[in-house]
Formats: C-alpha cells, sequence, structure tokens
C-alpha cells in the first residue's frame, strides 16, 4: 500500500515528461492541464497517509536493486519528508498554473512541462529517498534538469553562461557529495538513512568525520547557495520567472537545507560543524542581505535576499540547538511561501510593465492595487513584520541567539547582534522593494503601462499570500503539527516543546524586532550614505564574471592537454595500442615462471596442400599491405586472402565459419568498390619514412608477439569450453548445429547487442550520406548516360534470383542443425538482391524492390526483441529459448525452436544492412553524375 | 586408383591456382587481374569438389556451390567499376 504510493508519487511527474510533450501536440493547454494532473495526483495519493505520518510513523517501502553495492530502491515517508513533498507538489502546481499564462503564446509549453515535471521528479527523489545513494542519483537529476531549465531561453547567451554556471556549481557539489556519502556509508555500515541515523556515535567518533562532514557540506552548500558558492543564483535570474519562483526560492535551493536536516542527527554536535555551518550560515545571512539591497533588478534582490535567508536558516542548524533545528525548519516553511509568492509577483510586474529594473517604476499600487497589495504583505513576511509568518520563525530566530551556551563572557552579545544586523538588513531591502515600485509617485521610465494581470495568473499569489497571513495569525493551527512531526524527524528524538503563538509579551526577541524594524527603516533613509561609502571602499563584485574567466582558462588549458595527450590520429592510436600490448606482453612473459616457449604437446605435420594455401594466403595478404597505395589492385589481394581463409576453414572443419566467410567476401568487394569512386586510384605516401620505420618495427613485432602466443597456446593441452557448449546444445537449445544454438540461445543477448549495432551503423551511413553530392575522383571511368548494359549479364541475373533465394531460405531453415543461420541467409539474399542492382542498374532494381531499408532493419530488430519478450509471457528470463517438434500431415515431421524467430531478426537486420549501404552509397554516385 | 587420381588432379589445381595469383601480382592491366580472380575462383571450387570426393565431404560442395554461384558477383562488379566507374548506377 504504502509501497505503492510512494512509487507512485516519484514516478508520477517522471512519467509525465513524455506525457506532456505529447499532450501539447493537441493543445497548449493539454501540456498544462497534464503537468498538472501530474502534481495534483502525488498530492492526492499522498493524503492518505498524512495522518500517520504527522502521528510521528517514518514509513518505509523498498526494492532490491543493486543490494552487493548496498544500493536498493528505499523510500521513506516521514514528517520532513512529507513537509518537502508538499511544498515540491504544492507549490509546483501553482506555478504550474502560472507558467500558462507567464510563457509567451508561441513557447511550445511541452518542453517547459516537461523540464519542469523532470526537476519535480527528482526533488521528490531527494526528499523520500531513505537510500543515501539513491539521494544521490536524484541529487543531481535536479542539477541537470535545473541546467536545462535555466537554459530554456537558450538563444540568449546569458542563459546559457548562467545554467553552464549553475551546473558547474551544484553539478561540483554533487560530486563532493557522492563522495562524502559513500565514506558515511562505508563508515556508519550502511547506505540505509534509518541505520545511518541510529549510527551518529560511530561517525562522530570516527578519523574520517572531517572530511565525510567537508564534502557533504560542499554538496549542501552549493545548493543552497551559501557563501562563497553563492554566485551561480544571481546568475540564475536569467531564468523564466516561474523557475526561479519554484527552484529558486521553494525547491532546489532548499535541497542544501534538507540535506542540513536529513544528516543533522548524524553530523551534528560537534565543534567542526557548530563553527563551519554557523559561520558559513552567518556570513551568508548578512552578506546576502547586505549586497540584495544593492540590488536595482527585482529578481536580484530577491535572489539575494534567498541567499540572505537560505543562509539564516544554515545558521539555525549552526546553532545546533534543539530549538534552533525547530526554528530552521519552521522557517524553511515560510520562507518556501512568501519567497514564491514573491517571485510570482515579480514575474507579474515584469510581465505587465515590461521591465525588472527598480529604478524605472514607482506607484505601481494604483495601476494594480490587488496585486500591489499581496505583494506588500509577502514583502512584509520577507521583513518580519508581526501578523506575518516570517515574524514568528525571525522571532524564534532571535530567541535563539540569546544566551547560546558555547558563548559566553563579552562573546554573548555577539550573536544577538549579528541577528539584529541582519534584520535591518533584511528590513532595509523588503522596504526598498515596496517603496520603489509601489510609492514614491507615478512610473519614472516604463516600457507599458502595467494593469492587474488576468486572474488565474495572479491565483499563485492570492493562495501563497492567503497562507502567508494564514500562518501568521494561527500558526497553531496551520503549521503545529507538521512542524511537530518535521522536528521529530530532524532531530530523530524528542521535540523541545514549543509554542506558536502571535504574543508571547514584552520579551528581548520583541525588543530585538522592532530594533531591526526602526534600524531597517532609517538603513533604508540613509542607504545613498553607505553606497557611496562601498563604492570608495570595496571594489566591485563580479562573481560571474570571475567565474567565467576562469572556466575559459581551465576550458582553454583541457584543450591543450587533449590536443598535446590525443593526436586524433588512427595510426596514433594503433602505435600506441600495439605498442602497449606489446610491453605487457613482454613484461608478462618475463615476470613470470620461465617457461619454454614451445610447450609439452608434439607439433603436428602440414600436408602440401595446406601449405601451398597459406603460402597463398600470406601472398594475398603482404600483396595487399604492399600494394595499399592502389586501392583496386590491393582489393583483388584482399579477395585472395578472403578466399584462402575460407577455404583454411573448410580444412578445419569450420563450415559455418567458411559459408559465412564466402558471402562476406562478395559484399566487401561491392562496398568498396562503391567508395573506390571517390578515392584517388593510385594514393601518395603520407607519412615519412621515420614514421614507416616506426609502424613496420610495431607492426612486425606485434605479428610475431601473436604467433608466439599461437604457438605457445597450440602446444600446450588446455579445456575448451566448447566441450560444454556441444554438451548442452541439443538438450538446451534443441539444435545439433553449435555454432548456431550458440549464436541464438546461449549467447543470444550478445547476438542482440551485435545486430543493433550493425542496425545503428546502417542508419548512422544513411544519415551521414543524406544528400550528399560527390563527383568521381580523377582516373575513375566515367559512364555515359546512353551507354546500355551487357546483355548476358542482364539475362543470367533474372533466372539466378528465385535459385539464390531458394538457397538462402534452405540455409535459413537448416541453420538450427546444419551448418547455416540467420546470418548467412541473410548475406546470400543480400548478394542476390545485390546482383539486381549491379546487372540491372540502380532505376531497373528500384523500379522492382521498392522496400523501406531502414524499415527492414527495424522489423529485424523488432523482430528479434519480441522474440525475447516473447518468454517473458511463460514467466521465463529474457530470450530464454523453448523448441518442439511439429508434425504437418503433408511434410516431413521437423523440429521449431523459438530461436528460429530470433534467427530471422538476425537475418532481416542482416539484409536491411547490406543492401542499406548498396543503396545509399550507390545513390551518392547517382547524384554525383547526375549532378556533377 | 580414383584417390590416386584425385591427389594428382588436386595437385594440379594447386598449380594452376599458383600461376593465377602469379598474373593476379604481376598484372599488368587490371583487366588481366580481374580475370585471374575469376579464375582463381574457379580453381576454388574444382579444389572443393576434388578435395570433397576425397574425403567425402558434403559440406565442401555445399561451399562450392556458394562460391558458384556468389562468386561471379564481385567479378561483373569489378567489371562494371574497370568499365563505368559505378557499380550499381
Amino acid at each position: 500500500m504504502i509501497a505503492g504510493a510512494l512509487l507512485f508519487v516519484l514516478l508520477a511527474p517522471f512519467v509525465g515528461v513524455p506525457a506532456v510533450v505529447l499532450l501539447q501536440r493537441l493543445h497548449r493547454r493539454c501540456a498544462a492541464w497534464g503537468a498538472a494532473a501530474a502534481m495534483a495526483a502525488g498530492l492526492a495519493v499522498l493524503a492518505p497517509f498524512v495522518p500517520r505520518v504527522l502521528a510521528g510513523e517514518t514509513l518505509v517501502a523498498r526494492w532490491q536493486w543493486l543490494p552487493e553495492w548496498g544500493l536498493d530502491f528505499a523510500l521513506r515517508l516521514d514528517g520532513l519528508g512529507l513537509l518537502f513533498c508538499g511544498l515540491i507538489l504544492g507549490i509546483g502546481l501553482l506555478i504550474v498554473l502560472y507558467a500558462a499564462y507567464y510563457l509567451p503564446e508561441k513557447d511550445r509549453l511541452g518542453r517547459f512541462y516537461a523540464m519542469l515535471l523532470a526537476f519535480a521528479g527528482g526533488m521528490l527523489g531527494v526528499v523520500l529517498a531513505e537510500n543515501l545513494l539513491l539521494l544521490v542519483v536524484f541529487w543531481e537529476v535536479t542539477s541537470l534538469s535545473s541546467f536545462l531549465l535555466i537554459a530554456y531561453k537558450y538563444e540568449a547567451r546569458e542563459a546559457r553562461v548562467a545554467a553552464r554556471m549553475a551546473l558547474a556549481v551544484t553539478g561540483g557539489g554533487g560530486l563532493a557529495l557522492l563522495a562524502g556519502v559513500l565514506l558515511l556509508g562505508q563508515v556508519a555500515g550502511s547506505f540505509d538513512l534509518s541505520e545511518v541515523l541510529a549510527r551518529g556515535d560511530v561517525v562522530r567518533a570516527h578519523p574520517l568525520y572531517p572530511v565525510i562532514l567537508g564534502l557533504v557540506l560542499l554538496g549542501a552548500f552549493t545548493k543552497s547557495a551559501q557563501f562563497p558558492f553563492h554566485g551561480w543564483l544571481p546568475a540564475a535570474m536569467a531564468a523564466l520567472t516561474p523557475v526561479s519562483a519554484y527552484l529558486h526560492s521553494a525547491t532546489m535551493v532548499k535541497a542544501g537545507v534538507f540535506l542540513l536536516a536529513r544528516l543533522y542527527p548524524v553530523l551534528s554536535g560537534t565543534e567542526a560543524w557548530m563553527v563551519v555551518v554557523g559561520g558559513v550560515g552567518a556570513v551568508t545571512f548578512v552578506y546576502g542581505a547586505y549586497v540584495a539591497l544593492r540590488k536595482d533588478d527585482l529578481k536580484g534582490l530577491l535572489a539575494y535576499s534567498t541567499i540572505s535567508h537560505l543562509g539564516l536558516v544554515t545558521l539555525l542548524f549552526g546553532l545546533d540547538t534543539r530549538m534552533a533545528a525547530v526554528a530552521a525548519v519552521f522557517h524553511i516553511i515560510n520562507h518556501a511561501i512568501f519567497k514564491a509568492s514573491l517571485f510570482i509577483a515579480a514575474g507579474i510586474i515584469d510581465h505587465e510593465a515590461g521591465t525588472r529594473d527598480m529604478r524605472r517604476m514607482g506607484g505601481l499600487l494604483r495601476l494594480m492595487p490587488w496585486t500591489g497589495a499581496l505583494a506588500i504583505v509577502a514583502a512584509g513576511a520577507m521583513a518580519g513584520v508581526p501578523l506575518l509568518n516570517g515574524f514568528l520563525s525571525k522571532e524564534m530566530f532571535f530567541a535563539e541567539t540569546i544566551g547560546h551556551p558555547a558563548f559566553d563572557g563579552a562573546a554573548r552579545y555577539l550573536l544577538p547582534v549579528l541577528a539584529v544586523v541582519g534584520g535591518v538588513l533584511s528590513v532595509g531591502y523588503s522596504v526598498r522593494f515596496v517603496h520603489e515600485v509601489f510609492f514614491g509617485g507615478a512610473p519614472r521610465d516604463l516600457p507599458r503601462t502595467p494593469h492587474e494581470p488576468p486572474r488565474w495568473m495572479r491565483l499563485p499569489v492570492d493562495v501563497l499570500v492567503a497562507l502567508v497571513l494564514l500562518v501568521g495569525l494561527l500558526p497553531q493551527v496551520m503549521v503545529g503539527p507538521i512542524l511537530l512531526s518535521a522536528s521529530a524527524a530532524v532531530l530523530q528524538g524528542e521535540v523541545p516543546a514549543f509554542r506558536l503563538a502571535i504574543w508571547h509579551g514584552f520579551t528581548t526577541p520583541l525588543l530585538m524586532s522592532v530594533a531591526a524594524m526602526l534600524g531597517g527603516l532609517l538603513y533604508y533613509r540613509f542607504r545613498h550614505v553607505l553606497f557611496a561609502l562601498h563604492a570608495r571602499l570595496l571594489p566591485r563584485d563580479g562573481g560571474q564574471m570571475a567565474f567565467e574567466r576562469a572556466y575559459r582558462v581551465a576550458e582553454l588549458a583541457a584543450m591543450r592537454a587533449m590536443a598535446w595527450l590525443d593526436p586524433r590520429s588512427l595510426p596514433a592510436y594503433l602505435a600506441l595500442l600495439v605498442g602497449f600490448v606489446l610491453v605487457l606482453g613482454v613484461w608478462a612473459w618475463r615476470g613470470g615462471a620461465p617457461a619454454d616457449l614451445a610447450g609439452p604437446l608434439a607439433w603436428g605435420s602440414v600436408d602440401p596442400l595446406t601449405g601451398f594455401g597459406l603460402l597463398v594466403l600470406a601472398v594475398g595478404a603482404g600483396g595487399t599491405v604492399l600494394l595499399h597505395r592502389r586501392p583496386l589492385v590491393a582489393l583483388m589481394l584482399l579477395g585472395v586472402a578472403g578466399l584462402m581463409v575460407s577455404l583454411g576453414f573448410l580444412r578445419f572443419a569450420a563450415p559455418d565459419l567458411a559459408l559465412t566467410q564466402l558471402s562476406v567476401e562478395v559484399v566487401t568487394v561491392v562496398l568498396l568498390l562503391l567508395a573506390l569512386r571517390y578515392l584517388p586510384q593510385v594514393t601518395a605516401a603520407e607519412s615519412g619514412a621515420a614514421r614507416r620505420w616506426r609502424d613496420a618495427v610495431l607492426a612486425g613485432l606485434g605479428g610475431l608477439g601473436v604467433a608466439a602466443l599461437t604457438f605457445a597456446m597450440l602446444t600446450r593441452p588446455f579445456e575448451t569450453i566448447s566441450g560444454w557448449q556441444i554438451a548442452h546444445s541439443v538438450p538446451g537449445g534443441g539444435g545439433t548445429n553449435v555454432v548456431n544454438v550458440i549464436l541464438v540461445d546461449i549467447r543470444g543477448f550478445d547476438t542482440m547487442g551485435e545486430i543493433a549495432v550493425l542496425a545503428m551503423a546502417a542508419l548512422g551511413l544513411h544519415a551521414l550520406l543524406q544528400g550528399l553530392r560527390l563527383p568521381p575522383a580523377a582516373g575513375v571511368a566515367s559512364a555515359q548516360p546512353g551507354e546500355g548494359l551487357p546483355v548476358m549479364l542482364a539475362m543470367l541475373m533474372r533466372p539466378l534470383l528465385p535459385l539464390a533465394l531458394a538457397v538462402s531460405v534452405y540455409i535459413f531453415l537448416r541453420g538450427h542443425n546444419l551448418p547455416g543461420g540467420g546470418f548467412i541467409a541473410g548475406l546470400v539474399t543480400a548478394i542476390a538482391l545485390m546482383l539486381q542492382y549491379v546487372a540491372g542498374g540502380i532505376d531497373f532494381a528500384r523500379a522492382r524492390l521498392r522496400w523501406n531499408y531502414v524499415k527492414v532493419l527495424g522489423a529485424g530488430l523488432g523482430v528479434a526483441v519480441a522474440t525475447g519478450l516473447g518468454s517473458w509471457v511463460f514467466g521465463r528470463p529474457f530470450l530464454t529459448s523453448t523448441h518442439g517438434y511439429v508434425d504437418p500431415p503433408v511434410l516431413e515431421k521437423f523440429e521449431l525452436a523459438s530461436a528460429m524467430g530470433f534467427d530471422l531478426g538476425v537475418y532481416l537486420v542482416v539484409v536491411g544492412t547490406v543492401m542499406l549501404c548498396l543503396t545509399e552509397l550507390g545513390a551518392v554516385s547517382r547524384s554525383g553524375r547526375v549532378g556533377g | 586408383m580414383l584417390s590416386v587420381a584425385l591427389q594428382v588432379a588436386l595437385g594440379m589445381v594447386a598449380l594452376a591456382m599458383a600461376l593465377t595469383v602469379v598474373r593476379l601480382v604481376r598484372g599488368p592491366t587490371v583487366a588481366d587481374r580481374i580475370l585471374a580472380l575469376d579464375t582463381l575462383s574457379i580453381n576454388a571450387i574444382a579444389l572443393l569438389l576434388l578435395a570433397g570426393m576425397l574425403l567425402q565431404g558434403a559440406m565442401l560442395f555445399e561451399a562450392a556451390l556458394l562460391i558458384a554461384m556468389t562468386g561471379f558477383v564481385s567479378t561483373a562488379a569489378l567489371c562494371r567499376f574497370l568499365l563505368r566507374g559505378d557499380v550499381i548506377g
């Protein structure tokens, strides 16, 4: 029950990814409906489990995946996970609605929603993962999909650069996290969160603890844009506003603090944790709030404000008291709600006014009163104004800074002062947002006169701001239970008693709030003084520029290193490969116990005919090498070598190989001739003497080495695997031809891969030669259009076609028991069809063979896969074969194996590949003649 | 008796093959080489048939059949290449 539900929640967005792309073809709106359905379905499925989770239960579902590596597909739903699921799906739903209005009419929504859903799925995976490795996997999904989302407007350079930066920073952090999690799993003895969370003592006492902490924090800090890794977040404002509202306020950047919360019981409680997490959080909190005020761009201000608030959450975790952790969770909720609404409002303003530059705005409250009022309320929550949700968590934060156990003496004022300074700065930028946009006279310089947006576009802001107010007014009712259970999940134990209320009496935190408010107003009033001071004392902050410069340098260095390491030349690769194999071989030979090259077996004798054949083979092979600059002659000598190899196969009783080799030879000659048309008839020597000597020595040594190895092997007795295969061929595969049974049954999966590669190669050729026009090379005879074809040949080929096809059917059918099978039969068929082209010309053959060879390829692969899948119907593993005997009334009794279906697939792929190559290469030659 | 005759015939076919290989390597024209290659495959058929009779191997006859049926396709393709430059156009 719970297992199915969790799996559904997690998979629904991923199923939605292709679905919305297809739905968009129906209508623009359909994509939005599809995306909304995926999110809403997740919420609906989770709903029945809410009471159990709120009661403190942790629900775990587990599927074995790679148990030997400790990687199970395990999901857990506890308070923290439920809270985040609610944020991801709930805010996601609002964003889907908002984006449908935000994106221009001409945009194809399918692409956007597909990426958004992929991201939502990744986030859900992060928060639902029970296995730490699984968490890292989904962490990467969020990095990749956020890269795509930021680069949605990929035509804009700014968006591409920002996306790259976000990917480099968060992806790099993800790598660190992976390393950290691997170490953590080693130390804790398990990758399951339930186990790891219970072993905090073991982990903290381990000497590797600082390393683990550092790596995990790198992951968390990069994702949550903590100083000094914050640069990517302001740059990512190049993304669409719905993306910013979703990723950069409510979800993606919260993944980092989620990680802190998740591993809080394991990693916290040490001085290192407090210093690093608290320190980084504090710096980020104040720095972000300071920079936010100086941003003229609406989204820039919100981005730095987000950095600051994430710093606040980090700082709360770093304070490392139980109550501070509760406050951190509370602030995560509040910030997600008000910041998402602010981003959406900023998007509406941008959409309606045509700019995001605050200096050009003013007095917008009169033009868009409803949106303005909502945005002002949300900004109030951001500043921590009473009766709004942001006030409550900020009060808890202030309360936690007072009397922190780690600070005493004069230092005990440090934290409260820091908190008030941060508060002052937050009030300052919130006031700027409200004042410059909505008040202060009339719009100064707007491209368009703004007015209220469509009702549905504003609905997300309505809902979120209503939540801001409701949480602010009725905190205990609205978030009390979920906060309690989420905090329990973070703390893994007793949650300190807390009372969510608007009024706690005249307390020090209240005093601090008042001080922050007044200070913030003053600060905003006199901001120009500070700005002037800043401009004089501090250099311009150019984090993105610096990143770009570093990126360029790294790119150049990588390219230089690659050019030096990798000359991109096939001869060089071969020389390296052969040289390395030689070194390895000599090293292995010298390193082992001294042994004679010749083994104990007696030498056989060579009969004169075989010896003669070997001699001709050597002439053919040697001649091919010596005359390789005259391709046509080399090709003929290659034919000699091929013929001799086939005869050799026959001599040593390998008829399957011989038949294959014979037909491959013919196909090779014809296809190579098609290509030779575009190569010079005599090629010049391209490499110098030194290079040729080096290659000759390497090749000679390599050949001698292989010969020595073969000799050593053949003179030693050893057990081959063929005995097993021969023994199992008939009982297991139902065929007496072991070669064929190996191909289609014992090693059927390998064959599947091979025919797939074959098909891919043919399709690659098809794609590469599409529309290619080539004139023939100099020295190649050029046909005159009127010249006829030899009559004898044309007359001979027609009766040969049915004969050859009959032979190929025969070879195919008997293949399971006697030499033959799909591969040889396919080649024979292809040769018979080829002959029609060679003898009749391409027009003659095309008029009669109106086949689409790409479809033949597809059919072949389809048949092969279908045969494999067929065994699933009977509950057996993929490609399990079965066989039986059929006794039809007229024909002889014969044996039928399911592997024959697979063999048919092989046959079709071979025919399709050869014919596709032939017709494609032929078409190039044809267009060359017609066009040139 | 037959076996001796077959062995002698095998030797003679082998000699013929050796001579065709010499022609193939020496040329001088491409047409000579194509003829030599075609003759070589016909000699191979003869070799296989003789060996099949000598060794009573049915599979050798099948291989001979396959060469007879398909071997000339490459000869035809080579000739077309020489005459017209294109193989299937």
